[in-house]
């Protein structure tokens, strides 16, 4: 292991990282915000801090190995997000508490959208661009890192993609090509966001509004710049224009960057990944339209409309809301609520443990069914035209189990905190599956409950973000001793 | 015609049987010397011993002048190379080739004429299991083939009591089915050919041999016997070129099984199917065959490598309750062994490729020929040419034309219309004729028949 090289990538990135703390910075000049000064202390403090660690180390030159990538993935969430919490710390206008700070911070990074904020529309503007901010960096450093680095770890599911995905997603090594597949993947990310951002514009949104949603719909994030969230716009079309953003992004972006290279669309429909996510959002939007016209929560064709909304937001785990699903009828906020434990798919800005490993869990479950009917029947599991080796499918409930493991344990240390079940439970879900709000007292806003419960929750956003694996492969001994 | 046959294999000594038969020059090469002494002593050819695809060995048999090769080796390499070397250094002007790999089959243009010169390929496992798809559409077919592009089908069908023709003359078919226009070629009673006349009565037992268009098929059949009711369930046994072929085209119509005893195999078929069942096991396992509801499969297919082991199964299928049961036989003389007992239908691989290969050796202006009852009669499709001076068929009415003794006019295909033969029809040039000959030896009188005369050029 090459610490010093290491401690290199993490100066750069915190040097890197207070530069976008620029952009809030200049906002907050030209409007002439009090928050200015929260972002000219932060930014310089990130600065300083990645230079003095930069400095001592600036001329180390050693390779990364595999290794090394798992801690600077986990570095880049966790230390990123500590310092992107500065500026809610140190801003007058938000009066937060450390431990809110960073959960925000947290919240941002990872995509999830879950927030301690109330009263967002009163905040200034450039603390609100700064959220929307975070998120957007967050989601490229998932794409980046995710696509290009957590391959490469072999967590199951993703290596697949080594195989199937034409192009240089194809590539293994981390030099030289990974620069070449990050940087293509940056410019489909980037695009797709002027895309979006131009789209809300035109339907109406103001640009400040468009720019700042359009960052957190393609991170699939759902910080928003209203209390209400997307319902403050009330318009089809708005709404219409998230949905087809939100299922782009939470669709793998190794298919983006064939579609960009072919000038074609025909392969997504080839993938079976993708089309077991489209079906599985059309299955679930229409029993959700269904149930909410039998109930008469809505009349037909709002309900089709919110339907679509909740389900899409929910299942790609954005977290953007039209509605109030918590307050379904029926069984619809639990069936929500487990589409966003799928989530969206590999190599997506999405959470969740990923379309592709419960496609591929289901397929293993109808193996074992049939194994029992014909008990000298050979059945492989296959992805697509290409038969999934067992040690993929092994890996993959491996992470399964590790997953409800880690679910199960902060799910008890939040009742330890005194939560009540539903919002117990719904708060680990909601941040293990980087979705946002939760049920109960987290279906909106997390600010109610307490200091050790956010603490817990900030850790269970990393958690997720990082895959679970990533982050207990470096909480165990064996790592450290080789 | 100046002919070399590459390979003293089942194959290539039944082709050189047949062909030598009838006034060829043989030429056979194999690299084992007793094979070829073992045919030489019983039909009049040369043999060459040797490795088919050397230049010099090619050059002794005579490959300058030859008209016409076929490489039947067990090596599809040995059989590209051979028509490579034969074209490059000898100009022989028509090769054909039997190419076995799926590998090799599905790549493209790589039988070009200007990459590997082969005129004709042929590949058993796909002839054979289009054979058995058809038998498998067909339920109780014992044998179906297709003429002038599928237009025309010509069935053998058993009939059996309780179809409504049994018992009566066949000129009350034309009663019994008047949409319908078919000609029955030939029918063997106890193995022996017996004319169609229009006061013959068909028996139960009989094998019927008719030809219709082939949307008729069916209605045709039915008369003959009882309907049958479609295939559901197949189970297949062994999972080889054949057998996994035959499942991937079956298992969208049919709920298909397919036994293999090699495991690595079993798991490679398993990702190259989609919703055949594929099981790891021996089918001479009863218990296997139990689990796997053996009772409720309609066609059991045993198409191993091993004759005796695809024999003994599908005896024991039978047993244990199939409702019917299919055999791959390679070698003949097992055929006539299983004949008549419990087994329904029997493949026979040769057969099916020399029918192929008959097809190119045929000289004139036959497009088609199949064997058929083991080789003993056979189906052709012939064009006819040229005008009422220069050929003995055109500008005829059906009843005059000088047919040599048992051989049928089927039907005949004009512009892609299917006109079922009657004594009033009239040939024109460019019909295609389908004969139907009970004995394959008068097929030489047939090719005269249809040589359009000097007069043409």
């Amino acid at each position: 292991m090459h610490f010093t090289v290491i401690l290199r990538i993490l100066g750069v990135l915190l040097m890197i990282f207070s530069l976008t703390m620029a952009i809030p910075l200049l906002l907050a000049w030209a409007l002439g915000e009090s928050a200015i000064h929260a972002f000219l202390t932060a930014l310089a403090i990130t600065f300083f801090s990645g230079l003095s660690i930069w400095l001592p180390v600036q001329h180390v030159r050693h390779e990364l190995r595999t290794r090394d990538g798992f801690i600077v993935v986990a570095l880049f969430w966790t230390v990123l997000s500590l310092f992107g919490a500065l500026p809610f710390y140190l801003s007058e206008d938000l009066q937060l508490s450390a431990v809110d700070a960073i959960f925000e911070s947290v919240s941002g990074l990872t995509t999830t959208g879950a927030t301690v904020i109330t009263g967002i529309d009163l905040l200034p503007k450039s603390i609100l661009y700064y959220r929307q901010q975070l998120q957007w960096l967050g989601g490229m450093g998932i794409i980046v890192l995710a696509v290009a680095i957590l391959p490469m770890l072999g967590i199951g599911g993703m290596q697949l993609y080594r195989a199937e995905t034409p192009g240089p997603v194809k590539d293994t090594k981390l030099t030289p090509r990974i620069t070449e597949t990050a940087k293509a993947l940056w410019y489909i990310y980037a695009s797709l966001t002027i895309l979006c951002m131009l789209a809300y514009w035109a339907a109406g949104m103001t640009f400040f509004d468009a720019l700042a949603h359009s960052f957190s719909t393609i991170a699939i994030g759902g910080f928003s710049t209203h209390d209400d969230s997307f319902a403050y716009f009330d318009s089809a079309l708005i709404e219409g224009i998230g949905i087809f953003f939100m299922i782009l992004s939470g669709a793998n972006f190794g298919l983006h960057f064939v579609a960009w290279q072919s000038r074609g669309v025909r392969h997504y429909l080839a993938d079976p990944e993708f089309r077991f996510y489209i079906s599985l959002l059309v299955i679930i939007s229409a029993i959700t339209c269904a149930v909410l016209i039998a109930t008469d929560s809505y009349e037909p064709l709002a309900a089709l409309r919110a339907a679509l909304f909740e389900v899409v937001s929910i299942a790609t785990t954005t977290g953007f809301a039209t509605a109030d699903f918590a307050q379904w009828p029926n069984m619809l906020p639990f069936l929500l609520f487990l589409m966003a434990f799928v989530g969206g798919c590999a190599g997506s800005t999405g959470g969740g443990m990923k379309v592709i490993r419960v496609l591929l869990l289901s397929k293993q479950g109808i193996r074992e069914v049939k194994r029992l009917i014909h008990p000298s029947g050979i059945f492989s599991i296959k992805f697509g035209q290409q038969a999934v080796p067992d040690k993929v499918v092994g890996a993959i409930w491996g992470f399964f189990s590790v997953y409800l493991l880690a679910f199960v344990f902060m799910l008890i240390a939040l009742l330890a905190t005194g939560l009540d079940q539903v919002t117990a439970w719904s708060a680990v879900g909601a941040t293990l599956n980087n979705l946002g709000p939760g049920l109960g007292e987290v279906s909106a806003n997390f600010s109610s409950i307490n200091d050790p419960a956010k603490c817990v929750l900030s850790l269970s956003m990393l958690l997720g973000r990082l895959e679970v694996f990533t982050f207990i492969v470096l909480l165990s001994p064996m790592f450290w001793r080789r | 015609m100046k002919i070399i046959i590459l390979g003293a294999g089942q194959v290539g000594t039944t082709v050189a049987e047949t062909l030598a038969s009838e006034a060829n020059d043989i030429t056979v090469v194999d690299d084992n010397i007793k094979k070829l002494d073992a045919l030489k002593d019983r039909l009049d050819i040369r043999i060459i011993h040797g490795n088919a695809s050397f230049p010099t060995i090619l050059k002794q048999a005579g490959a300058e002048d030859a008209d016409l090769l076929i490489a039947l080796t067990s090596s599809d390499e040995t059989n590209m190379m051979a028509c490579q070397v034969a074209y490059t250094l000898f100009h022989t002007p028509h090769k054909i080739a039997r190419v076995r790999s799926p590998e090799y089959l599905e790549s493209g243009s790589l039988f070009d004429r200007k990459a590997v010169p082969i005129d004709e390929l042929i590949s058993p496992h796909l002839e054979v299991t289009d054979h058995i798809r058809r038998l498998i559409y067909h339920p109780t077919a014992l044998q179906v083939v297709n003429f002038a592009n599928s237009l025309v089908q010509l069935v053998g069908v058993k009939a059996v009591e309780g179809g409504p023709l049994v018992g009566h003359a066949l000129s009350t078919l034309r009663q019994h089915i008047p949409s319908v226009d078919t000609r029955v070629a030939a029918i063997y009673r106890q193995n022996r050919s017996i004319t169609p006349e229009g006061d013959t009565v068909i028996e139960a037992g009989d094998e019927v041999f008719f030809i219709a268009a082939k949307g008729d098929i069916k209605k045709v059949m039915s008369e003959l016997r009882s309907i049958e009711k479609h295939y559901k369930s197949i189970m297949i046994i062994g999972g080889g070129n054949i057998g996994a072929r035959l499942a991937s085209v079956l298992e969208d119509d049919y709920q298909v099984k397919l036994i293999e005893r090699d495991l690595n195999r079993c798991h490679q078929l398993s990702v190259e199917l989609d919703k055949t069942i594929v099981l790891h096991g021996s089918a001479s396992n009863e218990e296997l065959l139990l689990d796997e509801n053996i009772q409720k499969v309609d066609m059991f297919c045993a198409l191993t490598n091993s004759d005796e082991v695809n024999v003994m199964t599908s005896l024991m299928a039978k047993r244990l309750g199939a409702a019917k049961v299919m055999t791959l036989i390679n070698n003949p003389a097992y055929v006539d062994l299983v004949e008549d007992g419990d087994i329904d239908l029997t493949i026979s691989p040769q057969q099916i490729t020399v029918s192929r290969l008959l097809r190119h050796v045929r000289q004139g202006d036959i497009v088609n020929v199949y064997s058929l009852r083991r080789g003993a009669a056979e189906a052709i499709e012939v064009v006819a040419r040229g005008d009422e001076r220069s050929s003995k068929v055109v500008g005829r009415m059906l009843e005059d034309i000088a047919l040599p003794q048992g051989t049928t006019i089927g039907a005949i295909v004009r512009d892609n219309k299917v006109i079922i033969a009657h004594h009033d029809v009239m040939i024109e040039s460019m019909d295609h004729i389908i004969l139907f000959l009970i004995d394959k030896s008068k097929v030489n009188e047939v090719e005269r028949l249809f040589q359009v005369g000097l007069g043409f050029f």
